[in-house]
């Protein structure tokens, strides 16, 4: 190839995206697909939704290309517009009612107690998930949890959005968000402790 | 402070977001609570349990994005 683009030169990788050359197109599809994938993947849970997300993303990435602000990185900015076309898309598809995360919150006893006595875990979650298939559960049970509480979960507690941005694109209060993350943690919680070894009383 | 309410305080309290009488109340309870103890290792474990399995580090993270997709994207650029 007599011309190869640097990939670590933004700025001009960005002019030749604006100068629709096809090249850089190709380009930054192939530096961020696939983390753009997996985000979609997260957020909507099957893999041909993801693959529509993710095509839907580049578009409008690249329909907005006067938008991108120098300051900002690329990578950064197209990760939010996919949690954006991934969280679209979740809105307009058809869903089953959501069920209740209600049963797996813990449950008190009239005096305050828990009513569960908590097992230890039988290892670090650091040490456990050194296995791949304990990542796939937890991967698996992630997936699990209903739409609305899963959401809010990806975002703060794997994307690293903070709370303020989390609630802004759930259109969510900031309250509502964290009561919402609260309670998708503990009912994560409690679907991965009979797996880690605690939870069987 | 009752388990009920250490549960309920347990997001401000890993995030920090405490005041500082009510963290006290909230460790104090815990050096006399085995079972909320054990309720807040595992509260943290879980959250670090969904950063690692979906994480940058991640096994899922495909390398790259499949070949098909990349031609589908640049092919609806051009509609």
């Amino acid at each position: 190839m007599a011309r190869a683009t640097p990939v670590d030169d933004e700025t001009a990788l960005i002019a030749q995206l604006r100068a629709g050359d096809e090249a850089a197109f190709e380009q930054v599809v192939r530096l961020y697909g696939g983390r753009l994938l997996a985000v979609a993947r997260r957020i909507v849970g099957t893999e041909e939704d993801a693959r529509d997300v993710v095509q839907d993303a580049f578009l409008n990435a690249f329909r907005s290309l006067d938008r991108f602000e120098g300051n900002a990185k690329l990578s950064t900015w197209l990760h939010r517009i996919a949690v954006n076309a991934a969280l679209m898309r979740l809105r307009t598809r058809k869903r089953k009612p959501e069920q209740s995360i209600d049963t797996f919150l813990p449950g008190f006893q009239e005096d305050g107690h828990f009513e569960e006595r908590f097992q230890s875990w039988e290892e670090p979650v650091d040490k456990a998930l050194e296995r791949a298939e304990n990542r796939e559960l937890v991967r698996k049970q992630i997936d699990a949890l209903p739409d609305s509480y899963r959401t809010v979960l990806v975002l703060r507690d794997i994307e690293g959005l903070d709370t303020e941005e989390t609630a802004r694109m759930l259109g969510l209060s900031v309250n509502a968000t964290k009561i919402r993350l609260h309670r998708a943690r503990q009912a994560l919680r409690t679907m991965l402790a009979p797996h880690f070894g605690g939870a069987r009383s | 402070m009752k388990c009920r309410e250490l549960a309920e305080f347990l997001f401000d309290y890993v995030s920090g977001d405490l005041a500082v009488e009510r963290r006290e109340h909230f460790e104090f309870h815990l050096t006399k609570c085995g079972n909320c103890h054990e309720y807040l290792v595992q509260y943290q474990m879980t959250i670090k349990a969904g950063k690692i399995a979906c994480g940058e580090l991640s096994d899922e993270l495909p390398a790259n994005i499949p070949e098909d997709l990349v031609k589908a994207v640049l092919a609806a650029r051009k509609l």
